[in-house]
């Protein structure tokens, strides 16, 4: 016998597309992350340019993969909370 | 004044948790608070879970000694949010009941999945509570007077409390509590830190005096000759690097029978060289320990260090910069016109006597806010890989850490799952943005601890005022609980749920499986103890990112082909957590950095990484695709039985 989840959920209609947008959107970052450690790696010295304000690409560079993930966090939810008007009937799976 | 903030914090944290007690009777309001906490609340908890005494304390005093090096962490850290968020959030709440276990298992009812991801989450846990008990002990030093032990036992003894009261109810509101102060105070602390700018002659507010440490001059022609004669060559010794090379000459004189240490610098083109006084530990055939030539004492320590030896070109009164914004604060330690007075260590033998020897190493601004002074990464192959290991190990460990996710089933939906992952990435990584200028700060600030640079925040805030120190304190100390109590209720949920009732299928009602977790609470509390005091000294965000290596290895792949491989089974899952767990612990076991700590040559390790998981991770993948593939005619079957 399975158990059962904390609490029972009606389905889900948009759960395909959130799936799909989330992969996605990891991807997108992961690819962006995998940069980082590339230039890192391959060219450590490049990260001691100045590219803003007097700041160097390693802190550039850092401070957007932290930033990035906010705004791309915001714009998941966004497009998931729209996707979930649309599909379920009072906007939301419960 | 932080005794009484801190009995303050204590007594409102177990009022909290005696009230919440009264109401956690069932099940599943001692494992998943009801799932009634609001997504906002949950997504505060969630930072108040995740911001450890690693991120706090570990993060800004590798910062504070080893620079940009230390951020990486904090950049790892974060982004593992971005896995959880958009991979594991809403599948997790989805399939799952009360730990990661039920969703890994919910297509397959394994009695082996119950096992195997039970035994992983308490060995992920305990990999986790090690560092956070470490850094307990280290706080109360300072605080109270009372050694290392006694801060262990006192955090111990309260998270039991918190936990064995009202489990994920009592730790949920633990954890928001101390989430929201500690991203409030934090931005207090950095603002402060704006404000006082930068100067080369710290003082502390006024509170404690620069110390100038003395240079000596001499001539490097064989043998080394010094132009003070008042001073008499007792001893040379060179400390060698990793390939052999020589990285510092130190220098043992001896001056109206006061013997001291000093490290000697050759001079560009030519034989003239400076002598740097420097600090020393050294520990008697008998055990007796002197520091700087004094026996060690309350009043006798090692000198707080850390500055800047030139702003711009500029030092003294010229160079102070008064006010700064975030962004000159960053460019003008950055620059290559600054310099930053970092420090050392070294071991020497002087007869009976053993040294430790801290010498001081200037190094220009813009080296120090670029990658490479902990991770040599202009160095060997094996060096990059190390440092790719790593950050391997921060992305994909944190949606595989079961204290966390078992934060999913305290929300009603998916959507609130979604939702508070959302406001916990939102300040999660605006608190390790205020990290960086918190390591600098105290870089920079004279604070630094030589012995254990993990009190670097709590020291820096002492720097502007007693009050904010106690704040700080108090919130760092909070810090340990609210994450000890999150792994306490995980490791508990393992025990009691995963393995007495669903593996060994014990017959227990509500209020009895409730009795077994408050039980299993208990004892994993005393480990935990146990485990603190044992592994003394060591930088906690270090272990953290060990235990992070085991998550990633352990559970992650087994979470991510559960959720997408429609091929994946039962035998596939619990190889894959077999062998994550096996080989990270056991690459760990056998890395340089261990072999350092039983006391060892760590070039002698046989396996040449720190970190495994950029071995342990694919390891663990194959291993799944593999044996899943070989017992597909099996599955058929398991989800029969299912």
């Amino acid at each position: 016998m399975l158990h059962e989840p904390a609490q029972q959920a009606a389905e889900d209609r948009a759960t395909p597309y959130k799936t799909r947008v989330g992969v996605w959107m990891f991807v997108v970052y992961a690819l962006i992350y995998v940069g980082f450690i590339a230039i890192n790696v391959i060219d450590p010295l490049l990260m001691e340019t100045i590219v803003f304000a007097g700041l160097n690409l390693a802190i550039v560079y850092g401070f957007g993969l932290i930033i990035l993930a906010i705004i791309l966090a915001i714009i998941f939810n966004a497009m998931c909370m729209k996707k979930e008007l649309e599909l379920n009937e009072g906007g939301k799976e419960a | 004044m932080e005794i009484i903030l801190f009995l303050f914090f204590v007594g409102l944290v177990l009022g909290i948790s005696f009230y919440l007690g009264k109401k956690a009777k069932s099940e599943s309001g001692y494992f998943a608070a009801g799932g009634q906490i609001h997504w906002a609340v949950n997504g505060i908890a969630f930072a108040g879970d995740y911001l450890s005494a690693a991120s706090f304390l570990g993060i800004a005093g590798m910062i504070a000694t080893l620079g940009y090096d230390g951020f990486l962490y904090s950049i790892g850290y974060l982004a593992g949010w971005v896995v959880a968020l958009f991979v594991v959030a809403e599948p997790i709440k989805r399939l799952g009941k009360y730990t990661f276990t039920d969703a890994l298992d919910a297509k397959f009812n394994s009695k082996g999945i119950q096992l195997a991801a039970a035994i992983s989450t308490l060995i992920v846990s305990i990999f986790y509570l090690i560092p956070q008990m470490v850094g307990a002990g280290v706080l109360v030093t300072p605080l109270f007077g009372f050694p290392h032990w006694v801060g262990v036992v006192i955090v111990g003894a309260l998270v039991i409390t918190i936990v064995a009261t009202a489990g994920m109810a009592s730790t949920t509101y633990v954890q928001f509590i101390k989430g929201g102060l500690l991203l409030v105070f934090s931005t207090v602390l950095v603002i402060a830190l704006m404000n006082a700018g930068l100067t080369t002659t710290p003082d502390q507010g006024g509170d404690v005096p620069f110390y100038e440490f003395k240079t000596l001059t001499g001539s490097m022609a064989s043998p080394l000759m010094l132009d003070d004669a008042s001073y008499t060559i007792m001893q040379e010794e060179e400390i060698l690097g990793r390939d052999g090379e020589v990285v510092a000459l130190l220098v043992k004189l001896s001056k109206d029978g006061q013997e001291s240490w000093w490290k000697a610098e050759q001079q560009a083109g030519g034989t003239d060289v400076v002598l740097h006084e420097s600090q020393f530990i050294v520990t008697k055939a008998d055990g007796s320990r002197w520091i700087n030539g004094q026996p060690e004492s309350t009043e006798n320590g090692l000198i707080q260090v850390g500055n800047l030896e030139t702003i711009n070109g500029k030092s003294g009164a010229e160079a102070d910069t008064g006010k700064l914004n975030p962004f000159s604060f960053l460019a003008t330690i950055g620059s290559k016109d600054t310099t930053v007075k970092l420090w050392k260590s070294a071991g020497v033998a002087d007869g009976a006597d053993q040294v430790t020897v801290y010498y001081p190493q200037y190094t220009q601004g813009s080296k120090v806010l670029r990658p490479g002074m902990k991770f040599k990464l202009e160095g060997s192959l094996l060096d990059k890989l190390d440092f790719t290991s790593l950050m391997l190990a921060l992305f994909l460990g944190t949606s595989a850490l079961p204290h966390i996710l078992i934060r999913y089933y305290t929300v009603p939906s998916a959507t609130a799952a979604r939702k508070s992952t959302i406001v916990a990435i939102a300040a999660i990584g605006f608190f390790y943005i205020l990290t960086l200028f918190m390591g600098l700060g105290a870089m920079t600030s004279g604070v630094v601890n030589l012995v254990d640079n993990n009190m670097s925040a709590p020291l820096l805030a002492r720097a502007f005022g007693l009050f904010l120190f106690a704040v700080i304190s108090t919130i760092a100390f909070s810090t340990v609980l609210g994450t000890v109590s999150g792994l306490i209720v995980a490791a508990s949920g393992a025990v009691a749920h995963d393995v007495m009732d669903r593996f060994l299928g014990v017959k227990m009602d509500e209020k009895q499986k409730v009795v077994a977790g408050k039980a299993a609470a208990i004892v994993v509390g005393i480990i935990a103890i146990i485990l603190g005091i044992v592994f003394k000294g060591q930088n906690v965000s270090f272990l953290v990112g060990l235990a992070f290596a085991v998550a990633a290895s352990a559970n992650l792949p087994a979470i991510m082909m559960v959720l997408f491989w429609k091929k994946t089974t039962a035998k596939g899952v619990v190889a894959s957590i077999s062998v994550g767990v096996i080989a990270s612990v056991g690459l760990i076991a056998l890395s340089p950095s261990l072999f350092g700590t039983y006391g060892l040559d760590p070039t002698t390790a046989p396996v040449p990484l720190n970190n495994p998981g950029i071995i342990a991770i694919p390891l663990s993948f194959i291993t799944l695709i593999v044996v899943s593939l070989l017992t597909q005619k099996s599955k058929a079957a398991e989800v029969a039985t299912a």
